[in-house]
């Protein structure tokens, strides 16, 4: 209050000055006053567009600085594909594996059971004495073979079974990689939204500076950090990663395992 | 021999227990995460420990420090069976006190490889 007040009686003053020099036909001194007049304003004026271009510059610094969407869009999009291409396949084969092993085991499965439905026929004929002593020899034989045979097809139909158990791996190790791709979708929704913000006209910067910060603080432990199965043909592979059970087992073993 | 079985996912834990149903071992539990399993674990009985690395909450690598810390349950034998590939990891693991570890896909007869000579070797330490 008291500065405007202050700034009042002065703007007045000059302004009785102005008068009284234009009256005395004083241009020079006129010009003068006037532009002490002007001066308060003047300033609010820089300082308005001091103001605005340290927001355009702040604005486009976080905008460059917003690497991890840059990264998000060269590298990490293309990665993503590529990790979903990766789960296609990977439930592809194991379909085909669990399938296989399928079409490998009924046939034995139908075989037996139905060799096992003559023999119990013939068994039965046995016990009500309707055979013949040459029939009774077949039958011997047949028995003798369906044993010896019975033994090793259901043997491999456990076997069989045993694949199809481990063809269902693919569950855990394609959902590892979803749920990796779903992170970045959640990540990439984030960025656009900071985005979105920064862009429209009132600027909300905190929300992208802090998604970026939440993110260098996560990649301090990134090199230990889980992040599931590698996939070919990604930047996963630039890590050095071991290639399979050998790989793992020689380089325990050079660390005195 | 009770065992425990850490994976987040249910198929995995599931395929883990009937491996170790054909190896003779019918005495396990199953724990989805780190913070699930370390109580269970402190609650005591358990003669090992059969852990994924990349779990929600708590992760493998963290449980097994974890373990590795309680004076109760330090000598605990831990098998990894993660697919965690990395050398790092599999450095960081080993420096941790990991007694096995099994990369992702595995066969039935690498568990039995691996139990087998984690047992062993503690029988000739012990």
């Amino acid at each position: 209050m008291d500065s405007d007040d202050e700034r009042l009686s002065l703007q007045l003053d000059l302004a009785r000055r102005l008068v009284e020099r234009l009256e005395a036909s004083d241009l020079t001194g006129g010009d003068e006053l006037i532009r002490q007049l002007r001066l308060p304003y003047e300033r609010e004026l820089f300082e308005e567009l001091g103001k605005l271009t340290r927001e355009l510059h702040e604005a486009l610094n976080s905008f460059r600085g917003d690497s991890r969407l840059i990264e998000l869009t060269r590298d990490e999009i293309p990665d993503a594909k590529e990790r979903l291409n990766y789960v296609v396949s990977m439930t592809e084969q194991a379909t085909h594996r669990t399938l296989n092993a399928l079409d490998e085991a009924m046939p034995i499965a139908e075989s037996l059971h139905e060799r096992a439905g003559r023999l119990r026929a013939q068994w039965s004929r046995f016990r009500n004495r309707e055979l013949s002593v040459n029939e009774f020899r077949e039958l011997a034989r047949e028995l003798d073979e369906f044993l010896l045979r019975g033994e090793q097809e259901t043997e491999r139909v456990k076997s069989l079974l045993s694949e199809i158990l481990m063809a269902q791996d693919y569950q855990d190790l394609t959902g590892q990689i979803i749920r990796r791709v779903i992170r970045l979708v959640q990540e990439l929704e984030e960025s656009l939204v900071g985005l979105i913000r920064l862009s429209s006209a009132r600027m909300d910067r905190p929300q992208l500076t802090t998604a970026a910060n939440a993110d260098a603080d996560e990649s301090v432990a990134a090199d230990i950090r889980g992040q599931g199965p590698i996939v070919p043909n990604t930047h996963d592979t630039v890590a050095d990663v071991v290639n399979g059970q050998d790989d793992v087992d020689a380089l325990l073993s050079s660390l005195g395992f | 021999m009770k065992i425990l079985i850490v994976d987040d996912f249910s198929t995995m834990r599931r395929i883990i227990k009937n491996l170790l149903r054909e190896l003779g071992f019918n005495n396990t539990l199953e724990a989805d995460d780190g913070s699930t399993a370390l109580p269970m674990l402190k609650s005591g009985g358990f003669d090992f420990l059969i852990t994924d690395w990349n779990m929600p909450n708590m992760e493998g690598i963290a449980l097994l420090k974890a373990v590795r810390a309680d004076p109760e349950l330090k000598s605990l034998p831990v098998l990894m069976v993660t697919a965690e590939a990395k050398r790092d990891q599999i450095v960081e693991a080993a420096q941790a006190g990991v007694n096995g570890y099994i990369v992702k896909p595995f066969t039935a007869e690498t568990l039995k490889e691996k139990i087998d000579k984690i047992f062993e070797r503690l029988d000739t330490q012990g």
